[in-house]
């Protein structure tokens, strides 16, 4: 039989703010536990919540970046359960009645364009930290990211692969950090994904019955726990099993999923209207204002940068990784007029440099002004493809500005025909026997000169005037 | 709809509420009749009326994005019954 794989994702991206959703507490992470836990944080008796303006801008402005539906009205729940890291015994999130519903989102998976419906996106606050190191046989409890206000973003089960759910959670990746909502930061739980994997025999209308895998923090994380999940459900039935609704955790040692709670041991979680917030009312002159500045989107991007640079979809794709990157681009394509040349150097030599590095585009040490100049250079003949890369290097080294280094290491290409004409006659004499095979008709010797006219210029010599010149010689 | 003991027993379970046997059906009595108000709302026509989610027609106030807090954890901790290396210190919990 064969099957087919649905998968929905549940996103929560943590929101840029300064000041927590409910308090006036710092959300900056990493500072010493429970010093940036108020007593609005740590639920003492008798304080209320008072909701804070950014985080909404937040949510409308994720709202109008995926054309969805801002609700004009929307409220605050309580949801309940006892967590010692959940300090109120209940979080405050949005169910009946969310800021977003029915947005979308294209992604590319696998050449193929597709768009991810997605269901709402709901404000809330997050839990604290539990740490089950052995204090005494105690846990410890740590509140400073308890109210750290958090976007959940929930897809339709639009998703039939992996490599689709990766898809769609890069681009909202891309988007919320592009849209700087969202400071993307995964190590750091800025960006936590839960899956829901279910399989069905494919022309089945009905869904399968579904488990949801729970906080995954990397994409390869996520294709993994989904592409195992997926294949032990399919195993499952075909074995005669069958499968039953459940909450599963990722093991990245061992590559498997296991179960973490069944649907019978799932919370009640009682929601009701919290009675301490009012409803959240959003005037028409605030959503224009941020929509009004908003950045020009991804999507936009791509379809300009096709346009007016002539790249390829999947060139305006990658470029477009980041609001960085594309910013960084678009400023070598301008300042060098070759945006082809300015596209292949920023995703080949400038990214592997990058990658190798370990830096983000934000630190590159060669600037897209000292990019643009390098292209400038290769477009006016002065340096050819290699000898432009000897004076990345020395860029990237900050060995100094383009022309600089190109005087200094004596990099230009040799343009003085006298000189060509001494370098190509003394390999001429010193390669007698593939002169020979060339006029014997053998074509490859004349690629072996050319080679050999290259290296003795120490790569300096123009290749087509080597070829002329070897040819006219050779006649 | 009325509440069978075992809902009450549930209902508190989840509260975290320590009930016996007597308890459950005092209060299983208490909030069936709770129960019978509801059911007498519900008897009223209530067609093209927008649901409230406050019993008042106002709506919230939003607070500047701005770190307003001083750390007075030391005070917070002085009252919690056990606390190491700046943690509060609770029963083990492990899921």
């Amino acid at each position: 039989m064969k099957w087919e794989t649905v998968i929905g994702l549940e996103v929560h991206t943590q929101l840029a703010t300064q000041s927590k959703i409910f308090s006036g507490s710092s959300t900056a992470f990493g500072a010493a536990p429970n010093t940036q836990a108020s007593a609005v944080d740590i639920a003492l008796p008798g304080v209320l919540p008072v909701l804070n303006k950014g985080a909404v801008e937040c949510a409308i402005r994720f709202g109008l970046a995926v054309g969805a539906t801002l609700n004009r009205v929307n409220v605050f729940d309580r949801k309940n359960y006892f967590y010692p890291d959940l300090p109120k015994g209940y979080q405050i999130s949005q169910l009946a009645k969310p800021i977003v519903e029915h947005g979308a989102l294209k992604i590319v998976a696998d050449g193929e364009e597709k768009t991810i419906r997605i269901t709402r996106a709901h404000m809330e606050e997050d839990a604290g930290k539990s740490l089950h190191e052995d204090f005494h046989g105690m846990t410890g409890i740590d509140l400073n990211r308890a109210g750290t206000p958090l976007l959940e973003i929930v897809s339709e089960p639009d998703m039939r692969s992996s490599a689709e759910a990766v898809a769609y959670a890069r681009a909202l990746h891309t988007l919320v950090t592009w849209i700087g909502i969202c400071d993307g930061n995964m190590q750091e739980g800025s960006f936590r994904v839960d899956a829901n994997v279910s399989v069905r025999p494919v022309g089945q209308q009905e869904f399968g019955t579904r488990r949801e895998i729970k906080n995954l923090n990397s994409f390869r994380f996520l294709q993994q726990a989904i592409d195992y999940e997926a294949r032990w459900q399919i195993e499952t039935l075909e074995d005669g099993g069958r499968i039953q609704q459940a909450t599963v955790l990722f093991d990245p040692d061992t590559g498997e999923t296991r179960m973490m709670r069944s649907k019978e041991e799932a919370h009640d979680y009682r929601y009701f209207p919290d009675p301490d917030l009012l409803p959240v009312r959003l005037d028409e002159s605030w959503i224009e204002a941020v929509r009004a500045a908003l950045p020009e989107l991804p999507a936009a991007m791509q379809a300009r940068f096709q346009r007016e640079y002539g790249v390829s979809a999947y060139d305006a794709a990658v470029l477009t990784g980041s609001r960085a990157l594309a910013a960084y681009f678009e400023a070598v394509a301008q300042k060098s007029g070759q945006p082809k040349l300015a596209a292949n150097w920023v995703m080949g030599e400038l990214t592997a440099a990058l990658n190798r590095s370990e830096l983000d585009i934000a630190q590159s040490p060669v600037s897209a002004t000292q990019l643009g100049a390098l292209i400038s250079r290769i477009q006016d003949g002065t340096l050819s493809g290699k000898l432009a890369r000897q004076v990345f290097e020395g860029l990237w080294e900050g060995a100094g500005e383009v022309d600089a280094i190109i005087a200094a290491r004596g990099l230009t290409q040799m343009s003085d025909a006298g000189e060509l004409e001494t370098i190509v006659d003394a390999v001429l004499a010193a390669n007698q026997k593939s002169v020979e095979e060339f006029r014997a008709g053998k074509e490859k010797a004349f690629n072996a000169l050319v080679g050999q006219v290259m290296k003795a210029s120490r790569g300096r010599a123009n290749p087509a005037q080597v070829n002329d010149l070897l040819k006219t010689k050779l006649q | 709809m009325s509440l069978s003991t075992d809902d009450v027993k549930r209902i508190a379970s989840l509260a975290r509420i320590e009930i016996d046997d007597t308890q459950a059906q005092a209060t299983q009595a208490q909030l069936n009749t709770i129960f019978g108000l509801i059911a007498a709302m519900q008897a009223v026509n209530t067609a093209g009326i927008e649901p409230m989610a406050h019993a008042q027609e106002v709506f919230q106030r939003l607070r500047e994005d701005a770190v307003t807090e001083a750390d007075h954890r030391d005070a917070f901790q002085a009252i919690a019954p056990a606390v190491e290396n700046g943690l509060y210190l609770v029963p083990r919990v492990i899921e």
